[in-house]
């Protein structure tokens, strides 16, 4: 598997397990709460930082066992981890694309939702909503793209 | 995801004429991951002109040696 397959998995698997646990948490806080007197911020923050963090740890992983299994095999490490071909490019650029779309479509919904001067609560849910589902698009396009070919 | 290629090659016979050259051989040489040279191969995917010209040179051969089109309505 090519290190940048690696790595579209990384991403795409901290952004949607954190996102789901953001949104059961507001979920289960909606039960006893108007939207208006949830505190998302905070949760919101901490789970666009632990995305981040769990990416990069990740990458970090891979990159070690990208190593390993390099070395063990007999093949520079660099070789593996740091090459990046037209083909991954290619695949990245088509996701991104895909993933683009999905987000300006949220976009509108953001955009209605604001109109219609709804809390803030669903104006920031339904931005980092489209943010997440647009990522989660873009990886299984690129996945795909990796496997049926491209 | 995109149609399938009609290109055809024949990247495997020339490898295999080229003292069976490893799939990893080739990607080294050529400076990509042996998943690209493995779905060219297999014409999953169209290199560019650049990297067909290239996998061309690998094995000294001309162009078309390395890759063909069937004749007829490209549609």
């Amino acid at each position: 598997m090519p290190f940048e397959e690696k790595m579209t998995w990384v991403s795409g698997l901290a952004m949607i397990v954190v996102a789901i646990v953001y949104f059961a948490i507001m979920v289960g806080r909606l039960q006893s709460a108007s939207a208006a007197d949830i505190a998302y911020q905070v949760p919101l923050i901490v789970a666009m930082v632990a995305s981040v963090v769990l990416i990069v740890i990740g990458a970090i992983i891979m990159a070690v066992g990208t190593s390993v299994s390099a070395t063990i095999r007999g093949r520079k490490p660099e070789d593996e981890i740091e090459r990046k071909d037209e083909r991954d490019k290619t695949i990245r650029r088509h996701g991104d694309l895909v993933g683009y779309y999905v987000a300006s479509a949220g976009m509108v919904g953001v955009l209605i939702l604001t109109m219609l001067e709804a809390d803030y609560f669903w104006i920031a849910n339904a931005l980092y909503l489209s943010f997440v589902v647009a990522m989660a698009v873009s990886t299984v396009v690129k996945l795909v793209a990796y496997h049926r070919g491209f | 995801m995109g149609k399938p290629t009609r290109v055809t090659n024949q990247i495997r016979a020339l490898r295999f004429a080229a003292n069976e050259m490893t799939q990893a051989e080739l990607a080294d040489r050529l400076g990509v991951t042996r998943q690209t040279v493995i779905a060219v191969e297999q014409g999953k995917y169209s290199p560019t002109l650049e990297m067909a010209f290239q996998i061309a040179r690998v094995f000294g051969v001309p162009l078309d040696d390395v890759f063909g089109y069937p004749e007829g309505d490209p549609s």
